[in-house]
């Protein structure tokens, strides 16, 4: 390659990481910042975790975040997976191309809009069949599991789109009944995509502040709820050692994650290949 | 594969398949599965369509109709705080009210113009911008050799799970007034007083640019990564030279990675929320913070739902086009 082109195109890549990055790396250095005033450096410290580990309201906030991100995540995966198979598996039935839309439009849908209508959905049902009975802890992870499986069926149907169905379609001519094949051949197929929907799910209820700040109700205010009306005041060395402890949970986990996905999906290659070549 | 190879790979599976459901609780997990199914009265393919789409229609697809609806209400001081559409009037007539009064607030007054305006504007400066940073970020990384390339990718992708509103938290610390970039400049004697670059417009196009930068490489990556090498090899060889072919190989076969990028971008900048809010002054109007506001603060729900209803007009073609790319790239199993 052209000498001058590879500089180019290195230089590029480095200021597009450095970009990404640098913000991330402020944030981790500040949060061992003694002083108050974050960007002014006094000295390291630890004492920010220290006062982040006795700030009930943080605590609180991030258990209520965990519980419903966990919640939402299994819901998700479930959901999302019937929906992506039958994207990816069924054909062409009736009400495709408007599941499609569903699938898609949440991907892109601005979040005030999602919040807004979802509110004003609760409060009707509320009105009509009085359920949910007041907003809080059910109709976030409502909310939460509407966007989030909607990543998940797509995640789900490239993963099905991109394997051979061929080995479904064996199992099937050899007499095993479509639900047998989907628990014993298509799951195991599909597990790295299933945990990094859950995974993704997660993260994304766990992040989201918009959605939840439209369907929450008294007493039930998420992490980012907390964190937005702390920081909207101002910087605070508290949120930015939070923000180190959530980025460092998530780098290990993605690294976990990607290495054994990447193992397993080496092994099972590496299977088909040979079942193949045993009997050429 | 071979027929023989097709039929024996096939007898092996069922042999395992017996094996595993006669023996394990994950076969009896299938077993109750099944028998719950059918006892609830469904079965197989019907089933699996029905639930998603049970979901989403209820709690994707309905819940506009009920933004329409309370657009045309009124507000009262109440709980809920709009008026009913449709009223039994005490001599059994019913008495439907639409009040298009929200619309034409929105048309008159300017102030939901100019955030109009401005979030369409701010939205296509900031694609225009990621289309810019993140192609050759996309091009580079798909050149890349291939042990690199994975190690970029979630390189990418990282920022993208850790939380999007402390990442943008973030931006505050480096732009403002004794912040990191001010710090720096100072120091170095470069400037005598600090730049202002918190609460203005500059502020939210870096928060969107940076937030949506993943959103513009992963398509872009994705679409450059299966470009057909021998096309180029074949240019070069014809004698065209790199930045030629570029021009008229790899830049038009990358249209659809390109117009999927930014369509990813544009669509949710236009009613960004949290951004402008932390990042913008009070002079930087989006459409988004405003029906926020019109909500939470003056607590006003039927303008808010007019000004959701403004902003899917705007976004329902951009949507509908995304759609359908993302559909053809689904299928292509590629997304």
């Amino acid at each position: 390659m052209n000498k001058n082109r590879s500089m180019f195109l290195i230089s590029g890549l480095a200021f597009g990481f450095a970009f990404l990055y640098i913000p991330i790396l402020s944030l981790i250095i500040f949060s061992f910042n003694e002083s108050k005033l974050v960007t002014v450096w006094a000295g390291f410290s630890t004492k920010w975790y220290g006062e982040l580990l006795r700030n009930e309201q943080i605590l609180d906030a991030a258990w209520l975040s965990i519980r419903i991100a966990v919640i939402n995540a299994c819901f998700a995966v479930a959901l999302g997976t019937l929906a992506g198979f039958a994207l990816a598996r069924l054909g062409r039935f009736r009400g495709r191309t408007l599941l499609t839309g569903m699938v898609t439009a949440p991907l892109v849908m601005p979040e005030v809009i999602t919040g807004l209508s979802l509110l004003l959905l609760f409060v009707a049902m509320q009105d009509l069949i009085g359920w949910p009975a007041g907003r809080g802890v059910t109709t976030i992870t409502i909310a939460h599991i509407t966007f989030s499986m909607a990543y998940v069926a797509i995640i789900i149907q490239s993963r099905l789109s991109s394997v051979d169905e061929s080995v479904e379609e064996a199992a099937l001519d050899l007499g095993a009944r479509p639900a047998k094949v989907f628990f014993l051949i298509t799951l195991p197929i599909i597990a790295p995509a299933l945990i990094s929907g859950w995974l993704l799910s997660f993260t994304m209820s766990l992040d989201d502040l918009v959605i939840a700040s439209f369907v929450s109700g008294p007493g039930s205010s998420t992490l980012p709820m907390v964190v937005f009306s702390k920081v909207r005041l101002g910087v605070s060395p508290e949120i930015n050692a939070l923000a180190t402890i959530i980025v460092l949970l998530v780098a290990v986990g993605i690294t976990i994650a990607g290495i054994t996905l990447n193992r397993q999906e080496k092994r099972r290659q590496r299977d088909m290949q040979m079942a193949v070549a045993a009997n050429e | 594969m071979s027929r023989k190879a097709y039929i024996t790979l096939g007898d092996r599976i069922t042999a395992a398949t017996d094996l595993v459901s006669q023996s394990s609780w994950w076969g009896q997990i299938q077993t109750w599965v099944e028998v719950l199914l059918t006892r609830l009265g469904l079965r197989g393919q019907g089933l699996v369509v029905a639930i998603p789409y049970l979901w989403l229609l209820l709690f994707f697809l309905i819940p506009f109709a009920f933004v329409l609806k309370i657009s045309l209400a009124e507000a009262v001081i109440a709980r809920p705080p709009y008026t009913a559409l449709i009223e039994w009037t005490e001599d059994a007539f019913i008495d439907i009210k639409l009040n298009i009064a929200n619309y034409l607030f929105l048309l008159q007054d300017d102030l939901y113009w100019k955030a109009y305006l401005n979030s369409v504007k701010v939205a296509l400066i900031s694609t225009a911008v990621c289309l810019f940073i993140g192609y050759p970020m996309a091009y580079s990384m798909a050149r890349a050799n291939p042990a690199w390339r994975n190690v970029l990718l979630m390189l990418v992708i990282l920022p993208f799970w850790t939380s999007f509103l402390l990442r943008v938290y973030a931006w505050i610390g480096i732009l403002k007034n004794n912040g990191v970039i001010n710090n720096i400049l100072l120091a170095f004697g470069i400037i005598d007083e600090p730049i202002v670059m918190m609460q203005t417009n500059f502020a939210v196009y870096v928060g969107i640019v940076y937030s949506y930068l993943p959103f513009m490489i992963l398509p872009l990556y994705a679409n450059l990564e299966r470009l057909d090498n021998t096309l180029l090899e074949a240019a070069a060889d014809l004698g065209c030279r790199p930045i030629k072919a570029f021009f008229s190989i790899t830049l038009p076969l990358s249209i659809p990675g390109i117009i999927a990028g930014s369509l990813l971008v544009f669509i949710p900048a236009v009613g960004e929320f949290v951004i402008p809010a932390l990042l913008g002054g009070p002079d930087t109007l989006m459409i988004g913070r405003v029906l926020w506001d019109e909500f939470f603060a003056n607590r006003d729900w039927p303008v808010a739902s007019a000004v959701a209803i403004a902003i899917l007009l705007l976004l329902i073609i951009p949507i509908m086009v995304f759609q359908r790319f993302q559909a053809k790239e689904a299928e292509a199993g590629t997304a």
